[in-house]
């Protein structure tokens, strides 16, 4: 029976129904429910890695000791794992292996709009690109087949609209796969000599991968009623140039987006009168015909940037465009995501703003520090980045001189590349104030498990690895653990350890408001009479604080009691709710 | 037939997500071709969200665009007019009167905007609105309020209460059945 199933889900069936015996991966919107619905098949061993890297390393290991592997990553994780990525290329599999990477056009969830098909080629691994949950799955299965048959590992190419699209699926039954491991320090042993001997291997793979691609069903061509038109597409942008033109001009489909077929589409292009290239991001169909010497309209008729839709496609190819009522006349303000009421890092960002403290930000929930009112960060790359950037920072302003600077990092985000920063603060004696915010889970993907927790991505208990521990075994001396609830603890933790002429980590720990065993107080209660409508509550940017008629108002659905504002008000009107 | 678009839209944190799994089950019970598309990750933190629902014989582009949608289903009043764009002519607005506001308001930088209703209707849309709120406390719990709107929502379908109520069964925990039932009464009725 057909069933409604996410992308994400089908990459996981599609993993489940081809005998994968191993998962490790690191959370990124918008890859990481596969992993999370993996991890519910009793059949797969499931694991959270602290990094991309690591996670690609780990799933390379058990292809190699026989089993079909997989891990997955959004877009910037591939970043963190291109080192393992690149040579092995070189080496192939032994089992099957896929690394599925999901990018973000429009930057749902993202720092960048990097387009990974630019990966395939510069690693010369093959990649699969699904355009719907059905052939998710398929395309997953498929892989494995093709991993092995061409010794190599296979790259599942997601985006946002797949990933987090749901449409039918039919599921099959699981097959085992287990192969036995042989040594072989040609094939595995990537030292020079043998690394020289393993290129051409893989120029001579890529070629016999292209004459596969001339004849495969899944880079189908679909009839269209007129010729003067040829449209060559993959992946959304295909949903959407079928949604505009339905049967009308003939379609190019490619599944397999690297390599590329060469003969099909050369014969493609001779069978229309004008060849188009429909894709997101970058030129990269478009750059392989202009390889193969053909005139092509591409990137000069679509956009680099952001996401596609059917009514750009619509417009770009001069189809009719939908014209519906129009906008509302107001001006509707914007409502961007915000710290939710009782997120533990409230208290530290209006600490670091009161104090006008430089903070070099990284990648979680905590960067929504960086919005209005609190406006508290001041930079954010990558993970990691924030505890490396000091260091940097510091050095080239002297030192601590000005002992206005921090760098604010999660819990998760520091096991995934803060650590090694910190590393190299200790080593290159640098004054730097590290703030580690640690709400005990891994919070804007939505909830998973890391290695601070003491649980695993199953739920089961297990190894905890512990912070102080940590930060004081690569040599800092100053070391301590605040409640950012508590606002005075919190501002003079970070001026003691800003004054101190080394590296210093500040642990600001308290668990995420979300988490379902946290135990939220009672909401604040507004003494009204003694409101003088002075606004310093609304400072911190809660959304249960509002104002009405003039006084300050609690939203008793949102407020769960964490008292930051109460420690604000300075005509004592905001009080903590009594407890039954 | 022609693809039939409805957008689920409202503030993160609301409970879209049920909505649409509940519209899901029942579309493909009917043989439709059904597309479901939402956006997660960092917009859900009290942002405006978006779930896309497409039907018919052939969906192909999981998402709606402007001027496509035959329904929209609000959960917050200031969200019903940001998407107002997105319904095709004739359509129709099915939107909840509560309002939160956004952090540009709360800090003072924009004002919520009045009589955004009226504005709707000016437009010529046709707008469906009550407290929704109001009914999903009634119904025994404020996280109601997305069946609540369902329920309303079924009047404009062909499906029989039984094929609502059975795939409510078919979505919702059990000990929750009764007082998500009585919602969606609650909304059919409103």
């Amino acid at each position: 029976m057909k069933q409604l199933m996410l992308g994400n889900a089908a990459v996981a069936r599609g993993l489940y129904e081809a005998g994968c015996a191993y998962v490790s991966s690191y959370p990124g919107t918008p890859s990481t429910e596969i992993t999370e619905t993996v991890a519910k098949y009793q059949e797969i061993i499931a694991e959270w890695a602290p990094n991309e890297k690591v996670a690609m390393e780990a799933a390379f290991g058990a292809c190699l000791a026989g089993r079909r592997s997989f891990c997955g990553m959004k877009h910037v994780g591939l970043n963190v794992a291109a080192d393992p990525l690149f040579t092995i290329g070189y080496t192939g599999v032994n089992a099957g292996m896929i690394i599925a990477v999901a990018d973000d056009a429009g930057m749902h969830s993202s720092q960048n709009e990097q387009d990974s098909r630019h990966y395939a080629r510069a690693s010369k691994i093959p990649m699969l690109e699904p355009s719907d949950s059905a052939e998710a799955l398929a395309f997953t299965k498929l892989a494995y087949e093709l991993s092995e048959q061409f010794d190599t590992p296979f790259i599942m190419k997601m985006c946002t609209r797949i990933a987090h699209s749901q449409s039918l699926v039919e599921t099959g039954e699981r097959v085992e796969v287990q192969k036995t491991y042989e040594k072989n320090p040609g094939k595995y042993i990537m030292m020079p000599g043998n690394a020289r001997k393993r290129h051409p291997v893989v120029e001579e793979r890529t070629r016999a991968l292209v004459q596969w691609a001339e004849t495969a069903e899944i880079n189908r061509i679909e009839a269209g009623s007129d010729h003067s038109r040829g449209i060559i597409t993959s992946s959304t942008s295909y949903q959407y140039v079928k949604e505009v033109c339905g049967d009308k001009y003939p379609v190019l489909k490619l599944g397999m987006i690297w390599p590329m077929p060469e003969k099909k589409i050369i014969d493609f292009a001779a069978s229309v009168d004008e060849l188009v290239v429909v894709e997101e991001l970058d030129s990269f169909i478009e750059a392989h015909c202009l390889s193969l010497g053909l005139k092509v309209t591409g990137k000069s008729l679509f956009p680099c940037i952001g996401e596609f839709s059917q009514n750009l496609v619509a417009e770009k190819l001069g189809m009719p465009v939908p014209q519906g009522e129009g906008a509302v006349d107001a001006a509707i303000p914007a409502r961007p995501p915000v710290m939710c009421a009782g997120c533990p890092h409230r208290g530290l960002f209006y600490t670091l703003a009161k104090n006008k403290i430089t903070a070099l930000g990284d990648i979680g929930c905590y960067t929504l520090g960086a919005v209005p009112p609190l406006g508290a960060l001041d930079t954010t790359i990558c993970m990691g980045a924030s505890v490396s950037g000091i260091h940097g920072f510091t050095k080239a302003q002297g030192g601590a001189a000005d002992n206005r600077t921090v760098a604010v990092i999660g819990d998760s985000t520091f096991m995934h590349s803060g650590v090694t920063g910190l590393i190299n603060a200790v080593y290159n004696e640098s004054a730097s104030t590290i703030i580690i915010v640690d709400n005990s889970i891994t919070g804007m993907t939505g909830h998973q498990q890391n290695p601070t927790t003491g649980y695993n991505l199953k739920g089961d208990p297990c190894a905890k690895i512990d912070l102080e521990t940590l930060c004081r075994a690569v040599g800092v001396k100053r070391v301590r653990v605040v409640d950012p609830y508590n606002l005075k603890e919190t501002e003079d933790a970070i001026k003691e350890e800003l004054a101190a002429p080394e590296t210093s980590v500040i642990i600001s720990r308290r668990p995420c408001a979300l988490l379902k065993y946290v135990k939220h107080k009672k909401p604040v209660v507004v003494e009204s009479d003694k409101c003088r409508s002075c606004r310093l509550c609304m400072k911190v940017g809660c959304p249960a604080i509002f104002m009405k008629d003039g006084k300050a108002c609690i939203d008793n659905t949102l407020c769960t009691g964490c008292g930051v504002c109460t420690q604000l008000c300075r005509f004592d009107a905001l009080h903590e709710g009594k407890e039954d | 037939m022609n693809t039939k678009n409805i957008m689920i839209v409202g503030v993160g944190g609301q409970g879209s997500l049920l909505a649409s799994k509940l519209l899901g089950r029942l579309l493909i019970t009917k043989g439709y071709d059904v597309k479901v598309s939402e956006v997660h990750g960092m917009s859900q933190r009290g942002g405006s969200v978006v779930t896309y629902v497409r039907y018919g014989e052939k969906v192909y582009s999981p998402v709606i665009d402007k001027g496509e949608a035959d329904f929209i289903v609000s959960f917050e009043l200031l969200e019903a007019a940001r998407w107002t764009e997105y319904l095709r002519e004739g359509g129709r607005i099915v939107t909840n009167t509560q309002q939160i506001n956004p952090m540009p308001v709360i800090t003072g930088a924009a004002a919520y905007p009045q009589e955004l209703v009226a504005k709707m209707r000016d437009k010529g849309v046709t707008v469906d609105e009550f407290n929704a709120l109001e009914k999903a406390e009634a119904a025994g719990s404020s996280k109601a309020v997305n069946i609540v709107l369902m329920g309303h929502l079924s009047r404009y379908f062909d499906f029989t209460l039984e094929e609502w109520m059975e795939a409510i069964e078919q979505s919702v925990p059990a000990k929750f059945l009764e007082l998500n039932k009585k919602a969606f009464i609650l909304g059919r009725e409103a």
